[in-house]
């Protein structure tokens, strides 16, 4: 009876201290009345962080993230009232991206299996490669074909834009290379030769270690990586090293070039020479996918939700500010999929040994994905589910379900908020992070989901696969 | 056409001619003008079949100077374009082709609503009723002879429980009775073991259909959620219907074939 009373006398507050993701607090332990719900944690932290717009946040006690108020919470998990509770705050993403909902058209266009799609950086062009040799260009007002870019001898199997959203480079099955005009959609120049087998991946260099964008790395199946300079129209440097196909290439914000390869190891190159710096060992299988905790603000360069144009001498400014905003003070992560089952979560400036495996799948992990703010990670695998984990410990958090074949790809919202999968089953899916719940479901395509894009404006969603047709979704 | 050997006899003891390497040089450089000279001026059937003898000649030798020239002059391989494009990713995995399940939905509600079926056996062999039940006496004199027992496999739903035995008329004994039915996708060419969902029709009358026996012919309709497959609308699709296609009651194992 007497702990009852003095619980209830002590019932009114609770001491907290509140901590942002790396550790560091924010203030001192003080005491908080347990009806504050995320709210009223929301104003305190502006208020202490002095910001001038209220800014979004979310609050985790343990790695569980705080819906109710303190109190409820209290209640349920029979947390002592006398001990000091840990609040890390995490911002959210300003802006709130709606979820697509309906199909807003269906795009015939191509003759064979769309292979590859991909948004520009600003938003507002639209590529996609397929099976019948030719790079299509889409108009996204009309939602209509703009231009049809024919030069490739075979399966177009990868495309990416540059940074600033002037080139745009596609790698097919026989090996080349070609550059196109996205205004004229013209071929830009010769298709660059050199690689002997297919190619695996196309990644270009970060505005903001050099503009205009120049430089782009590409990984092939004859196992080497090379550089080449699209203005000029040849290879600079070819990394060598990998025994096996080279499955994936990724250009760090740091200027570091990480190749993952099916002979189970990740090679980080340097740029300026191509010297191999270090050599990350683990998996034991193919390396399937890579991805980095910048990736998004790296694709994306100096655009960001406003939509607002820069000039090219500022562009380098802005798309630096936005890089040392998402990187924080910690080191860029890397996160690795393989077709063991299992992922790894590397920090690969700091040690040549892994954070942490993260392990759960039961078949192989296809693709990996850092969310744009770097929290989150999310995994596709055959097994038909996709997988959570946080970005920055590598700890599970959860498993969607929904799939009924295998996931192919994974595409995030600007706003880190909305998580959207592609599978083999036809089916595209919208998943929910704050519920952890399905939130959307896109049937439609008749066949096979091969690639999935969310713009980065976030208004609009393309699907493309086996059928043929690219299918835009709106909200 | 000289019989005997004297001809080579003669040719071995006195020698040739002394101008016989001359002549035949001379002969043999002749014989192509001759060879010409007789196509040329051959008419009629002998004349056709020099022509088509030499034509094929004529070919058989352009070909092996092509082949010739192929093996000395160098080439870029041309690489064909092949069908069934696959992204990277996919390019190093072999995957089993799924056959495209789709769209058969809707035909299939048409043609359930009209009760028509393309089904892979459309005739099959009628099942007589002294074949299908035998006949159990019962009663205290064993005289009464109302009851049957039914000789083919059967299926009884799960939650199904024997009517009193003093009203069954006809029983279906338990070791008859089979759950589960081995399906043959026709496309895919792979079989499952699928649970069985229902009887949907015994092509030997409609009695057969309501006691649930499995003959040979008999459509069932099983669970294929284990399968993935997906409809347009983007439901998934965990019931479909197949045809049995051997006789159950011999083998003690019930095979159909998928109706996709």
């Amino acid at each position: 009876m007497n702990m009852e009373t003095s619980q209830a006398g002590m019932g009114n507050t609770v001491m907290c201290l509140l901590t942002d993701p790396e550790g560091t607090n924010l203030g001192s332990a003080m005491y908080i009345p347990q009806t504050a719900g995320p709210l009223q944690l929301t104003q305190l932290v502006n208020k202490f962080l002095n910001n001038e717009e209220m800014l979004p946040y979310s609050f985790y006690v343990s790695d569980e993230e705080l819906l109710v108020p303190v109190g409820t919470y209290l209640e349920k998990n029979k947390v002592s009232v006398e001990k000091v509770l840990t609040i890390v705050y995490q911002q959210q993403a300003v802006f709130r991206i709606r979820p697509v909902n309906r199909c807003s058209q269906t795009i015939a266009g191509h003759a064979e299996a769309v292979l590859c799609v991909s948004f520009s950086p600003d938003g507002k062009q639209l590529a996609s490669g397929s099976g019948d040799t030719t790079v299509r260009l889409w108009d996204l007002n009309t939602e209509t074909p703009m231009f049809t870019c024919k030069g490739h001898r075979n399966w177009v199997l990868s495309i990416a834009w540059s940074p600033d959203g002037k080139h745009l480079v596609s790698g097919s099955k026989s090996g080349e290379i070609c550059c196109w005009n996205p205004k004229k959609g013209e071929l830009d120049g010769n298709p660059l030769t050199g690689h002997k087998k297919w190619i695996t991946g196309i990644s270009w260099e970060p505005v903001h270690l050099s503009s205009p964008c120049r430089r782009f790395v590409t990984s092939s199946k004859d196992g080497d990586a090379r550089i080449w300079d699209v203005t000029l129209k040849k290879t600079l440097i070819c990394l060598t090293g990998h025994s096996l196909a080279v499955t994936c290439v990724k250009w760090g914000g740091d200027g570091i070039i990480y190749t993952g390869s099916q002979d189970c190891t990740i090679k980080m190159w340097e740029t300026t020479q191509g010297k191999l710096i270090r050599e990350l060992k683990g998996h034991g299988h193919w390396v399937n996918s890579l991805a980095l905790s910048t990736e998004y603000v790296l694709r994306t360069g100096a655009f960001d939700h406003t939509g607002r144009q820069y000039p090219p001498n500022e562009e380098m400014k802005k798309a630096l500010e936005r890089y040392n905003q998402t990187k924080g003070d910690s080191p860029e992560r890397l996160v690795s999929g393989s077709d063991d089952f299992t992922m790894f979560l590397w920090e690969p400036s700091v040690s040549k040994q892994p954070k942490k495996r993260l392990t759960g799948h039961q078949q192989l992990v296809n693709h990996v994905y850092f969310s744009p703010d770097g929290k989150w990670i999310a995994s596709a695998s055959f097994d038909r589910s996709v997988r959570l984990w946080n970005g920055v410990t590598g700890q599970f958090v959860t498993a969607f379900r929904g799939h009924v074949g295998p996931v192919y790809q994974v595409s995030w919202s600007a706003d880190s908020r909305l998580l959207l999968s592609g599978s083999k089953d036809s089916t595209l899916k919208i998943w929910e992070i704050r519920t952890k719940t399905l939130k959307q479901d896109l049937p439609g395509h008749a066949d096979e989901v091969f690639a999935v894009d969310w713009s980065p404006d976030g208004e609009k969603v393309v699907s493309g696969g086996k059928d043929k047709v690219l299918k835009l979704w709106k909200g | 056409m000289p019989q005997g050997d004297y001809i080579e006899l003669h040719q071995k003891r006195h020698g040739r001619r002394l101008d016989y390497e001359e002549r035949k040089r001379k002969k043999e450089a002749r014989a192509v003008h001759k060879r010409s000279k007789q196509a040329q001026n051959s008419i009629g059937i002998k004349g056709k079949m020099i022509a088509k003898k030499n034509y094929a000649e004529k070919a058989q030798m352009k070909k092996t100077l092509k082949m010739h020239e192929e093996s000395s002059s160098r080439r870029k391989a041309d690489e064909d374009v092949q069908e069934g494009a696959v992204p990277a990713y996919l390019l190093d995995r072999e995957n089993t082709t799924r056959a495209k399940v789709l769209s058969n939905t809707i035909k299939q509600k048409r043609k359930e609503k009209a009760g028509k079926w393309e089904v892979p056996l459309p005739k099959v062999r009628p099942v007589a009723e002294d074949e299908m039940f035998r006949v159990i006496r019962s009663g205290k004199r064993k005289t009464k002879q109302w009851k049957r027992m039914v000789t083919k496999a059967t299926f009884v739903g799960p939650g199904f429980t024997r009517k009193p035995p003093k009203y069954e008329r006809f029983i279906r004994p338990s070791g008859l009775r089979f759950t589960k039915a081995h399906v043959t996708h026709p496309e895919l060419r792979c079989t499952f073991c699928l649970e069985i969902i229902g009887i949907k029709k015994n092509p030997n009358g409609p009695m057969y259909t309501s006691l649930g026996v499995m003959t040979r012919g008999t459509i069932i309709e099983v669970n294929v959620s284990e399968l993935g497959l997906v409809t347009p609308g983007g439901k998934v699709v965990w019931g479909k219907y197949a045809q049995v296609t051997n006789n159950p009651e011999n083998d003690g194992c019930i095979n159909a074939v998928l109706l996709v």
